[in-house]
């Protein structure tokens, strides 16, 4: 079963890939792309193979349900996989009310990206601890991730809006931010690339180091130390000697890891601007000629709109009838519930903003891609950094 | 006030923008733009109208979006902070010490802050008061203006209305039977029809207007529910820690009711049984699968009479488990953590040289006996007991708590050649004889422990409160974000007919509306106004 479950995965992978190239090629061809004239072949191929890929990849969800015995959301894995399938479901459900095939170009590889980053975390089927074994806790899990997914929607509209909208010819702070854009999503695909290289080389390496109460602790890296661990004492033959050595609060590891996906973000990034020889918005810019402005602005919203309450029940509302159960108390304060709560005030903010301010278009857009910083921040960083500091999960 | 009447014949109130029946501009010079804002209809509102006295400053301050929204980017960015370290709760050493201990000068400068304890803080509660309070405002502010010229307007507007609605068209001649088409087209979208003199007004989802300031109503309640909870007795959180094999007192119920231990059970994953999770189990090492405490409630009968058992009646056997808490008369045991605990310890009476033993004790640490009858002559006296033993300041032995983590006794050992008897004081893996050399010594030989079962106790009487408002807030945000209110007005006007119409949000999808109403008509298609100034802006 489980071996089905990866097969079926990685079936979906690379039908949301290809599924990508369609995308692409329903744009290019003559001048559609538009809503009026309706979807070209391309298109229509396009929407097809990311409905089946949708499908396969549900098939990997409900064999490995099947497999693990409980939601197959427990875990880094699982729940950012989930938010990919999330994320194409989305699309599908908000390409058939605004048929426009340019949204699919700019959500499949956010959502590929996210898959892939998934894939870069252990994937054994993990035993629940007690305070995890409560159906509530999947309905909130998988509620707030597709709550986040319809919200992401609005961050790809965003970004169509911010291509078209914003003048390449002479840079400003706009192309600036934009180009921060494009760069964090080329820095995934250098964290994928590193992680898989580094993985299928097997690279391993062992430090002694003196943790922060002055113990003394064995740390094993799986790239080679850029950064490397407080009076780290190097116990692999041949392995690289770190380049610096960082306080014994920080965890040198995964500062390690950042390194190295920043700068293969570079060299990537590098070579595009090589080949482009201009910016990567600017380059996509033609791909986005047709399209209306009030047109994504209003899919931007529209997503916003729908994915709101769909959050709101899923990370705020689901999450405390969870906490109640399991802890006694709805809310704790816990730095998950506090970025959830941060996220929702976001939001909140920007409906307000937007209703009552007035502020439509590049603003409303900007905010887009904000809010989406702010989703991508508690499923990546307060998972990996700040919750480190006291388990989350351990009742 | 001075009521406004207007040319139509309305009355409206004292401070109306836009007439609430026709629509006709009242404040000759307000609107300066070519389009009209339509928020709120142009009624009058309070904070729009007055702003004399402090009331009406206070008013108008905490009614302003502005405000409103400063607040929340306020408190979205205060607790964000919050999450940088640690929050007091989560951290097993004083603050004073932790802060500084692990995390060097920014932890100090944190504790000093008041950041480890963020959101109990005054100001954050403050922050959170003057959502609160703006929330109230802002909405009676608008809702009652906007219900009434939402109830007030007439079907026939006035020109200046429809001609400066953001979506506005003329056509010099329309036939009948395209009139009969568009209302067709419009009733099955589900508009609804109004006509009068042969103007049309067709409107939908009005009660969508309604979202925000039903969702904002549940948070206020949501809010009061988290503030009833400084009442004395709505809310009960104690520990309460039981031994297996023993009963106690659940906390503040008036001693009506008991909680007995039968056993409690602590199950791991066992990788041989669970095979799908063995890869993970191996990485992990142990995991834990369930934490269970096997209980039985009772409930007193009769008068509690001191010094007097009680009476008690069983309610109920249930195994209490996390996330399966045990539910009575609005109190839930939650099982929260177990302690392995120190019960009884073992020695023999034995003679220094010749090892033999005279008699074997057994101490119950919880309630040891004052002295232990060895038979034969022989007995053990305790003469003092520090169930948690360390050495005060003084150098005197004394006890931390009550708790047996670290038992030591003083023993006076009786035996027939020593008949007075020898003291001897023995803790783990000491023991001092304060009067010089024994004859006996106390030879330590066993432990038993018990498992302690730890429990919260908890009776939320402000959940009530707490749910209501969750759910009539998410009635109000799916009732104002899923729907939205659309107006068409079809009107005669100078033997031309105009086409105007209006949307509180999604301009597209109007847009497409009406082109999809007037399709099989000769009428043309409204243009948007707003897009065309924009587009003469220069932009794009
Ligand atoms: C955390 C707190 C708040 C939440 C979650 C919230 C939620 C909402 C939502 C979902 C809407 C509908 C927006 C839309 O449909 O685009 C709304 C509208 C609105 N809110 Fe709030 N709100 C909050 C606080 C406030 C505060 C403090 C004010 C005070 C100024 C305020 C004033 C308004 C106003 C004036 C509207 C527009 C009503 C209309 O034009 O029909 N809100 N709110």
């Amino acid at each position: 079963m489980a071996a089905i479950s990866s097969n079926l995965l990685f079936i979906s992978f690379i039908l949301y890939l290809v599924a990508t190239l369609f995308f692409g090629g329903s744009i290019k061809d003559k001048k559609t792309g538009n809503e009026k004239e309706g979807t070209n072949r391309w298109g229509k191929i396009a929407v097809l193979l990311t409905i089946v890929g949708f499908i396969s990849q549900l098939g990997y969800f409900i064999t490995r349900w099947i497999a693990a015995g409980h939601a197959p959301v427990s875990n880094m894995f699982e729940f950012t996989t989930f938010f990919g399938m999330a994320l194409v479901g989305a699309f599908i459900v908000i390409y058939f009310i605004y048929r426009t095939t340019l949204l699919g170009l700019f959500t499949m590889p956010v959502a590929i990206l996210v898959i892939a980053y998934a894939s870069m975390f252990p994937k054994d089927i993990t035993p629940l601890i007690p305070a995890l074994q409560s159906y509530w806790l999947h309905i909130h899990v998988t509620t707030a991730a597709i709550g986040e997914a319809i919200l992401a929607i609005s961050f790809a509209a965003g970004l169509i809006y911010l291509v078209k909208a914003i003048d390449q010819t002479k840079s400003s702070k706009q192309t600036f931010w934009l180009e921060m854009v494009m760069f964090a999503l080329v820095a995934v695909l250098g964290f994928v690339a590193v992680s898989s290289i580094f993985s299928g080389m097997g690279y391993h390496e062992k430090f002694n180091w003196i943790d922060k109460h002055k113990n003394e602790a064995v740390v094993e890296y799986t790239m080679p130390a850029i950064s490397g661990p407080h009076e780290g004492d190097l116990l692999t033959k041949g392995g690289f000697s770190p380049l610096f050595e960082v306080p014994a609060f920080i965890n040198a590891k995964k500062l390690n890891t950042v390194i190295w996906s920043l700068m293969a973000g570079l060299v990537i990034y590098g070579l595009i601007r090589l080949i482009l020889r201009k910016r990567i918005a600017a380059a996509l810019k033609p791909i986005v000629k047709n399209i209306k402005l009030d047109f994504v602005d209003e899919i931007s919203y529209r997503s916003v709109l729908i994915g709101f309450p769909v959050f709101t029940l899923g990370a705020l509302i689901f999450a405390m009838i969870w906490a109640q159960m399991a802890w006694s108390r709805f809310w704790g304060w816990d730095p998950k519930e506090v970025w959830a709560l941060i996220t929702w005030l976001f939001y909140a903010a920007f409906l307000h903003l937007r209703l009552s301010k007035g502020w439509h278009g590049e603003k409303s857009a900007w905010l887009a891609v904000i809010g989406f910083v702010i989703i991508m921040f508690n499923l990546v960083a307060v998972n990996l950094v700040i919750a480190g500091l006291h388990s989350y999960a351990g009742s | 006030m001075n009521d406004v009447k207007c040319e139509c014949g309305h009355v409206n109130p004292h401070g109306t923008v836009l007439c609430e029946a026709c629509g006709k501009e009242l404040m000759i010079g307000t609107i300066t733009d070519q389009l009209i804002d339509m928020r709120y209809e142009g009624s009058a509102r309070r904070s729009q109208t007055y702003n004399k006295t402090i009331i009406d400053k206070i008013w108008n301050f905490f009614s302003s979006v502005k405000v409103g929204v400063w607040l929340i980017i306020i408190t979205l960015v205060a607790s964000s902070l919050g999450t940088i370290l640690p929050q007091e709760m989560y951290i097993d050493l004083p603050a004073d010490v932790y802060y500084e201990q692990e995390y060097g000068w920014f932890g100090k400068l944190y504790y000093q802050l008041g950041f480890n304890n963020l959101y109990g803080s005054w100001w954050y509660l403050i922050l959170i008061a003057m959502i609160g309070i703006s929330l109230v405002i802002c909405s009676l502010d608008r809702v009652v203006p906007l219900y009434k010229a939402l109830k007030a307007q007439r079907v026939t507007r006035h020109e200046g209305f429809l001609k400066r609605q953001r979506v506005f068209g003329v056509n010099d001649v329309v036939s009948e039977s395209d009139l009969t088409v568009i209302k067709k087209q419009l009733k099955e979208r589900h508009y609804h029809i109004r006509e009068e003199n042969g103007d049309v007004l067709a409107e939908k989802g009005r009660f969508s207007r309604w979202g925000p300031y039903v969702n904002h109503v549940g948070l206020i309640i949501f809010l009061f529910g988290g503030m009833l909870r400084f009442i004395p007795g709505m809310y009960v959180n104690e520990d309460l820690w039981v031994r297996e094999g023993e009963t106690a007192i659940v906390p503040e119920t008036d001693g009506q009711f008991y909680l007995h231990n039968n056993k409690f059970i602590l199950e791991h994953y066992d990788k041989n049984k669970d095979k799908t999770f063995e890869k993970a189990i191996n990485k992990a090492g142990e995991v834990v699968k369930n934490y269970q405490s096997n209980v039985v409630l009772y409930k007193r009968v009769g008068q509690n009479l001191p010094g007097e058992k009680p009476n008690l009646k069983k309610i109920k056997d249930y195994k209490v488990r996390v996330n399966l808490p045990l539910q009575y008369e609005g109190y839930s045991v939650f099982q929260a953590s177990f302690r392995n605990e120190l019960n009884k310890m073992s020695f023999a009476l034995t003679n220094k040289q010749t090892n033999i033993s005279n008699g074997e004790l057994t101490i119950d640490l919880r309630d040891p006996q004052m002295k232990y009858d060895l038979g034969k002559g022989y007995s053990v006296e305790i003469l003092n007991y520090f169930p948690d033993f360390e050495f005060a300041k003084n150098g005197e032995p004394t006890t931390k708590s009550r708790i047996p983590n670290n038992p030591a006794f003083v023993f006076r050992m009786v035996t027939p050649d020593k008949p007075k008897g020898e003291t001897s004081f023995v803790a783990i893996k000491q023991t001092i004889e304060p009067f010089g050399d024994n004859r006996y010594k106390m030879t330590f030989k066993g432990i038993e422990t018990t498992n302690v079962s730890g429990f919260i106790v908890r009776k939320d009487s402000t959940l009530w409160a707490i749910i209501l408002g969750g759910i009539i807030f998410m009635i109000g945000v799916i009732q104002g974000a899923y729907w939205n209110h659309r107006r068409i007005w079809i009107q005669n006007k100078n033997g031309q007919v105009w086409i105007a119409a209006h949307t509180n949000k999604n301009w597209y999808g109007l847009k497409r509306e009406i082109e999809g109403v007037l399709a099989d008509t000769k009428l043309s298609v409204p243009i948007d106004q707003a897009q065309i100034e924009e587009n003469e802006k220069g932009g794009v």
